[in-house]
């Protein structure tokens, strides 16, 4: 029933796309790729939360996460003069971030909630007492067109002329609903997330098992932040991931837990952030921007509360595994 | 048969904060031996059987898995070594499929990738060869419990045990599924699996059982056979005191009606009628027992007359006051005890301590709170009183009720229930999963109960327990009351008779009466 709302949603959407290309080629296209970029980091920050959620793992703290690491991956080019560097900084810290989580939402079995807010708070005051102004990017991220792809109409311009983070974006999601529901790895995280006592007694190690997704589900965080400072901004400032993280948990709870899911909901949360910009560019709404700006907010809720008892959750989501 | 040892335990010791669950603890299991571990609820055996299984580390002692000394790090060691084990509340994945399931851990794969169709094509071929139907494709949550204990079993024979543990495995079952199941045991076991049965189900024990090991307060109180042992002999060793198995109590002297009923309706959860018609009296002073295979609207039945399940009625009174429409709080106002099926779900808050327990539904009552505050010391005292009286055994009144055992647990909510003196009691299977020293006393609180003039509604699925205690028997199919019998002569076969759906003369003649 879902299913077919959604699939509803997508065809009117994709024909509202086509008819307005019809019109007028060189906006729709701007409006998509703004949608997109505006897409890009709430995907890969909806990846994390599902990569942790899927083994019983509510983590609120992607927020913190994607914060360190963007301010890492921002300070770290501009010390070390690399974007590579840069955004390997980025990625190490998010690690760093995922295992400090994992030690105490897991190991510790803290309550996941508490943890994650540990985490943001941490960021918040760590991303703003070490910002120092004045410091540049040594460059600005490379555009790598690809070949014949980027001469399609309409999906050429949109998709095939972008940055690497939005390229590794796409492949991180595919990649992710392979894993989740055709490897070992997918089934025994689910299975830890559905019901950790099954799989312990199936000989398979909850703990470890939620250890490791959860920090390398901090890398994951590591590269939405790196592309938040690097790539799209290609600067930093004090709370600058502006609620993402949180946003991010609203797309993936919008796309039920799947990958492909979540990519989908990203996408129509920056489609109507892109429209909203677009028209308030054009005069034909007249809006003040904040509440532009208020949109994604304003959009979470609506979302939440549409979708809210027609998914479900991982059935051992939010707490600590404990043996009987 | 002097068949190969496969497992040996022995001097195991396993001590919890406050208790020793297993002390000095010897076993020993040949290829192909059926072995029932029998004891109370809390006597250690599913202790036990978790050393064995490597989800507890044993204190002292040795396990010899096959000849070998093994020091188990986890399950994982465990399956490894030949040891299966199905588990009381079953360990599936509600929203995998059965061949899901039965690979989890043990995945067929190529390079790291789930290999589906051959997982299928394996479950299908283990469940022809062990004669058990499953579809290995189905949902489990859309499975029945006897289907889903099926998976279990699957899940421990696809790893290849030869140990087969299986801790309660009949608790769940109806008694077609339970002659299912202790077949297939038979059949294990003559394929060379030695299987440890955990039970307090003494019937069963008998049955099949090669050697049966009794286990009491921790310890191994004696090893006997089937051969050399009756089911009074079982349950002296299990409880340590002899135990009535048949209840004894003086005859019914009925008198002014408590519940009538007339033209009862209900739904069931999916909107369907669940029960139609319904005429019913209960009598101060007597046990009305409901008969009836499980899923005949029992279940509804109770619901609606305490007020949960909503209900249509042309009469619906108690102690003559009308009580069509009322909610649980108002039905409870008007003297009702209920004893619910379920008692995890309904019949307990799990994380409140026994005291808040013993007071769920009247700690609103003057005698336990005075203009919204709370009266603890009454609540208190009233919880120690019944702790004592309905001989619960736990450390404290302050423990969460989620750690005592099922027949603890059981005796909370009856003493709960009984402690208001109802006027009626709904008691809704009140000895399942209670260990039999339990189900005695549960037993004679019901009858003393009757004697001090309540009116008693029993609904069971144990027919022997419905034969036991009731006054009159009224027996129930496809949500309509089909006959009304004479407790104290009533047949056992004619019973069944009539709760599968068939018709008797003699039960119709008086069925309207």
């Amino acid at each position: 029933m879902r299913a077919r709302w959604a699939w509803t949603l997508t065809v009117i959407i994709l024909v509202g796309i086509l008819f307005s290309y019809t019109q007028d080629e060189l906006r729709t296209t701007s409006v998509l790729s703004f949608s997109l970029r505006v897409a890009i980091p709430l995907i890969i920050a909806a990846m994390v939360g599902l990569v942790c959620e899927r083994s019983g793992v509510i983590n609120i703290g992607i927020e913190g996460q994607l914060l360190m690491s963007a301010f890492a991956g921002f300070f770290g080019a501009a010390l070390t003069g690399s974007l590579i560097l840069g955004t390997l900084f980025g990625i190490g810290t998010g690690l760093i971030m995922g295992a400090v989580f994992a030690t105490g939402a897991v190991a510790w079995k803290m309550d996941q909630i508490i943890s994650g807010t540990i985490i943001n708070i941490i960021a918040t005051g760590l991303t703003s007492f070490f910002y120092a102004q004045g410091k540049t990017l040594p460059a600005s991220t490379p555009v790598v067109a690809i070949p014949y792809l980027k001469d399609l109409p309409l999906v050429g311009p949109v998709l095939f002329n972008n940055g690497l983070f939005t390229y590794a974006a796409i492949i991180i999601v595919i990649f992710l609903q392979i894993m989740l529901f055709l490897t070992i790895w997918g089934m025994r995280t689910r299975a830890v997330g559905e019901n950790p006592s099954s799989a312990d007694t199936s000989g398979i190690n909850v703990q470890r098992t939620r250890f490791i997704n959860v920090t390398l589900a901090g890398g994951l965080a590591g590269v939405a932040g790196a592309y938040l400072s690097i790539e799209a901004a290609g600067t930093f400032e004090r709370g600058f991931t502006a609620g993402r993280g949180f946003t991010a948990l609203a797309i993936m709870i919008f796309g039920a837990w799947n990958p492909v899911g979540a990519f989908a909901a990203a996408l129509f949360f920056g489609l109507t952030q892109g429209v909203a910009s677009q028209l308030q560019a054009d005069e034909v709404i007249d809006i003040p921007p904040q509440f532009i700006n208020m949109l994604p907010f304003v959009l979470t809720i609506v979302l939440l509360a549409v979708v809210a008892g027609r998914v479900r959750p991982p059935a051992a989501v939010g707490k600590p595994y404990e043996k009987d | 048969m002097e068949d190969e040892l496969v497992l040996e335990v022995a001097g195991l010791t396993k001590r919890f904060p406050g208790v020793v669950a297993n002390e000095d603890v010897s076993l020993r299991v040949h290829k192909g031996e059926i072995v029932a571990l029998l004891g109370e609820n809390g006597a250690g055996k599913s202790t036990l059987v978790k050393m064995i299984y490597g989800l507890y580390r044993p204190d002292e002692g040795e396990i010899k898995i096959k000849g070998e000394t093994v020091r188990l790090s986890g399950p994982r060691e465990a399956i490894r070594r030949g040891v299966g084990m199905v588990h009381q509340h079953f360990q599936l994945v509600p929203v995998f499929t059965v061949a899901e399931n039965v690979i989890l851990g043990d995945e067929p794969r190529r390079l790291s990738f789930i290999e589906k169709r051959k997982a299928i094509k394996k479950v299908t071929a283990l469940a022809e060869k062990h004669g058990m139907a499953v579809d290995p494709k189905a949902l489990v949550r859309d499975l029945p419990v006897g289907a889903q204990q099926r998976v279990e079993i699957l899940k421990a024979l696809y790893r290849r045990a030869d140990i087969l543990i299986m801790d309660e495995p009949t608790a769940v079952l109806t008694p077609q599924e339970t002659d299912e199941l202790l077949n297939t045991m038979k059949g294990f076991a003559a394929n060379g699996v030695a299987v440890i049965f955990i039970t307090h189900k003494l019937r069963e024990v008998l049955a099949i059982a090669d050697k049966i090991e009794v286990l009491r307060s921790g310890k191994v109180v004696g090893t006997t056979t089937p051969a050399e042992a009756d089911q009074a002999k079982l349950a002296q060793m299990m409880v340590g005191r002899s135990v009535l198995l048949s209840v004894e109590k003086s005859a019914s002297s009925p008198k002014e009606i408590v519940l009538d009923v007339v033209g009862f309706s209900s739904d069931s959860d999916i909107g369907l009628p669940a029960i139609r018609n319904v005429d019913l009296t209960v009598r101060s002073g007597e046990i009305v027992g409901i008969a009836g295979v499980e899923g005949n609207g029992q279940r509804e039945l109770v619901e609606a007359l305490t007020g949960i399940r909503k209900s249509t009625a042309t009469k619906f009174t108690i102690n003559d006051e009308n009580a069509i429409g009322a909610g649980p709080h108002e039905i409870h106002g008007m003297h009702v005890g209920h004893v619910p099926e379920d008692r995890e779900k309904d019949g307990l808050v799990a994380q409140y301590s026994i005291a808040n327990n013993m007071v769920l539904n009247r700690f609103d009552e003057p005698e336990f709170s005075r203009r919204g505050i709370r009266n603890m010391d009454a609540v208190n005292s009233q919880a120690t009183k019944l702790v004592k009286d309905f001989d619960v055994r736990t450390p404290s009144i302050k423990t969460p009720a989620n750690s005592l055992s099922g027949g603890n647990k059981q005796k909370v909510v009856i003493a709960r229930e009984l402690s208001a003196n109802p006027s009626l009691l709904i008691a809704s299977q009140p000895t399942r999963g209670v260990d039999v020293g339990s189900i005695e006393f549960i037993h004679s609180q019901i009858i003393s109960a009757r004697d001090k003039g309540a009116a008693v509604l029993l609904v069971s699925a144990e027919l022997d327990e419905v034969l036991g205690l009731s006054d009159r028997i009224l027996v129930m199919y496809d949500g309509q009351i089909v006959a009304e019998l004479e407790g104290a002569s009533a047949d056992r076969a004619e019973i069944g008779r009539l709760m599968a759906g068939g018709h008797s003369e003699m039960a119709e003649e008086s069925s309207h009466g």
